[in-house]
């Protein structure tokens, strides 16, 4: 009975988390033990808040960027292709690269507020990623300078394919083209939307590269996310098991957002 | 009959006495003896190195050592592992995962203390290397607490190739003029209101500071709490003779806040090297950070004790911070023999005398001449062999990475906020978690 008692339970298989810490692998089960000592850290709590915050504004950015910029390209005059190409091309770099030339650019010394002083708009100078106030929204600025582009050749697909038919029937029925636009194109544009919140969320709830770049979680923890501090803890602090759960909460976080999408689309598929 | 004879005369001059069968295996024996005896002086296989020393003089000092190798063995082909990025973040995570897949490199490198013993011994992936520390005679040049701090059990588990300091000031010459003047009233107090001059004489950020990853912040608490405590004090909140919640470490906090009035307020989108830059720029008086900031001075063209000069950081003086880098020997090292001869060159006078100079650091040997090395290593070494030797936080000597990476991120959080008894006592949660 003792020597029951005393023996660890073999149940790597069921369990939801592991007090591995240290280099060498320790599969005794914590329970959940992990996950409530998770989210009582503050860094981890001020992760998930930066996590959404970000995720909401390089959204919102991207798909207004996108779908502004894919208007625009859509007005067949001379030129277009250029500038297709041009908002195209932040997407063949990687984020590192990004990263690099962006926290270049945010440096409260010699970067972009040595050319708003030049140019007199002087209360547009920030201290940028120095201020725990401001960095993310320069982590913000920095992804959807890179996505931004991928957005509008998604709208700009969605544009072109809705038929010229459409466009004329309206008019003919005496619709003003503002009308036009509100009545009949932004309603064809939300299975696009949609598909680019799903990619671009699944991308920035994960995101890694460009925080790790421009400002490894800092100052302070305004800029952690889960991602980074999941790599943190397993190769800095040897804490396996809080990555590991670290990583479980990402993969709910991206299958919510996933899940119900392929639910729909399957769905929407059938009634085909 | 001449054959007989022969076979003879050999039983004799090999001196084994046996039958004709026996004398044929005793033979074969003789010939694997020769081949594998014969070839141990000039070696052969290959030797894989693992390190993060990739640029500057890390990677010229660590190319000398292979030097010195590969002169006394000709026939290894020796392997460069190295993995670039600050401090080994990224060596760090790929040398874990090589471990733990059962591929360790022939020898690696490793910070002494925590980050070997706790990471790396604790989990058994190493061989101890006792036998080879007592054969070279290790114990009479190498620093008893420089030994302690390798050493786990009665075993040793690594052998040091150099120490750096990481309690020095690094102070621009021309700028300091008489506001910050080295040696004169060396402590904290004396420190920030020579900072206030400097600041009041127009200077806006007399002291320069990288913090971003926020490590260079955690030097700055450990160099405070050995200045305000004492080593012994010091040395005692790692081994439980004293707390984290004593006054000493709110104290140290405090005057970190205080230094934070003089630096420039870019700090945490910078590294230490871009500090660095500052100071040499003048824009900066001087700089709180290890000695490899010389390295970066030196390789800028300055000229010690001519343009900048460096000592111990205010308060700490007759302590050395040791940032020790050592290489051990992993279990199920592929080219085992090699990598003690390794082991043995890291540890040996011209190894040391090789590697250190271009390194920027001093030897952890005290029988290297110091004449090879520029002055201000002159006066490190001097200190070296009677300061007391405190173990870095920040660099893994102190405590296990658990506990240093989370005062990292501590420190962090005290640079935006300010807040002493907050991060005092969150210091103190993470002892107890880390610590004991």
């Amino acid at each position: 009975m003792a020597v029951a008692a005393t023996r660890e339970r073999p149940d790597r298989g069921r369990s939801l988390g592991s007090k591995w810490y240290g280099i060498a692998p320790d599969y005794t089960s914590a329970g959940l033990t992990q996950y409530i000592d998770l989210f009582g850290l503050p860094r981890f709590q001020a992760d998930v808040s930066n996590t959404i915050e970000f995720t909401i504004l390089f959204l919102i950015a991207c798909i207004l960027l996108g779908f502004g910029s894919a208007v625009l390209l859509d007005q067949h005059v001379r030129g277009t292709i250029f500038f297709q190409n041009i908002f195209l091309f932040p997407l063949a770099i990687s984020f590192v690269v990004t990263g690099t030339v962006w926290r270049w650019i945010f440096n409260p010394n010699f970067g972009i507020n040595l050319l708003l002083e030049d140019v007199h708009l002087d209360f547009l100078k920030s201290p940028w990623l120095a201020d725990t106030r401001t960095a993310l929204y320069g982590l913000v600025i920095a992804a959807a300078w890179q996505m931004s582009g991928f957005c509008m050749a998604m709208f700009l697909a969605g544009l072109r394919a809705i038929p010229d038919e459409l466009r004329e029937a309206a008019r003919v029925d005496g619709a003003s083209e503002g009308r036009i636009f509100l009545r009949v194109i932004l309603p064809l544009m939300r299975p696009i939307t949609l598909s680019a919140i799903i990619i671009l969320g699944h991308i920035s709830l994960k995101i890694f590269d460009l925080v790790y770049v421009m400002t490894f979680g800092g100052p302070g923890y305004a800029t952690d996310m889960p991602s980074l501090y999941m790599w943190v803890a397993v190769f800095r602090q040897n804490l396996y098991g809080r990555g590991a759960a670290i990583a479980m909460v990402l993969l709910i976080m991206v299958a919510l957002l996933i899940v119900p999408y392929l639910v729909w689309s399957l769905r929407s598929e059938d009634e085909r | 009959m001449s054959s007989k004879w022969t076979r003879r005369q050999f039983v004799k001059t090999t001196g084994t006495a046996a039958g004709a069968l026996v004398l044929g295996g005793a033979f074969a024996e003789f010939l694997a003896a020769c081949a594998s005896s014969s070839p141990t002086t000039s070696g052969s296989g290959s030797l894989e190195i693992f390190s993060w020393w990739t640029a500057g003089g890390e990677a010229d000092g660590l190319a000398e050592m292979f030097k010195i190798y590969q002169q006394k063995y000709p026939g290894v082909k020796i392997v460069n592992a190295a993995v670039a990025g600050g401090a080994g973040s990224n060596a760090k995570a790929v040398l874990a995962t090589r471990m733990q897949g059962g591929k360790p490199p022939d020898s690696f490198q490793v910070h002494a203390g925590q980050e070997l013993i706790s990471t790396w011994v604790k989990a058994d992936k190493m061989e101890p290397i006792t036998s080879i520390w007592n054969s070279e005679g290790w114990d009479s040049v190498i620093p008893k607490d420089l030994k302690t701090i390798v050493s786990k059990g009665s075993d040793v588990w690594s052998v040091p190739v150099n120490v750096h300091r990481g309690n020095a000031l690094w102070v621009n010459l021309a700028k300091a003029g008489s506001s910050i003047t080295p040696g004169a009233g060396n402590n904290l107090d004396a420190f920030l209101s020579a900072l206030g001059k400097a600041k009041s004489a127009g200077i806006q950020a007399p002291l320069a500071l990288g913090s971003k990853g926020n490590w260079q912040v955690t030097m700055l608490l450990e160099n405070n709490i050995v200045a305000v405590g004492g080593a012994d004090f010091y040395r005692g909140l790692f081994n439980g003779k004293s707390s984290w919640t004593d006054n000493n470490v709110k104290s140290a906090l405090t005057y970190i806040k205080s230094m934070l009035n003089y630096v420039n307020s870019d700090h945490t989108t910078i590294d230490w090297d871009q500090a660095a830059g500052r100071v040499q720029a003048g824009t900066s008086v001087g700089t709180i950070m290890g000695d490899w900031a010389k390295g970066y001075f030196t390789a800028n063209n300055w000229k010690p004790d001519t343009d900048f000069t460096g000592i111990a950081s205010p308060g700490t003086e007759k302590t050395y911070m040791i940032v020790c880098d050592t290489f051990g020997l992993p279990k199920g090292a592929p080219d085992r023999d090699n990598a003690i001869n390794w082991i043995k060159v890291c540890g040996s006078e011209a190894g040391q005398a090789a590697f250190n100079p271009k390194k920027g650091s001093i030897p952890a040997r005290t029988d290297v001449p110091a004449s090879i090395f520029d002055s201000i290593a002159q006066k490190f070494i001097a200190e070296f062999k009677t300061d007391s030797l405190t173990p870095s936080i920040a660099h893994g000597s102190a405590a296990p990475e658990a506990f240093a990476s989370g005062v990292n991120d501590e420190m962090g959080q005290f640079v935006q906020k300010k807040d002493v008894n907050a991060s005092a006592s969150n210091i103190a949660k993470l002892a107890d978690q880390y610590l004991k």
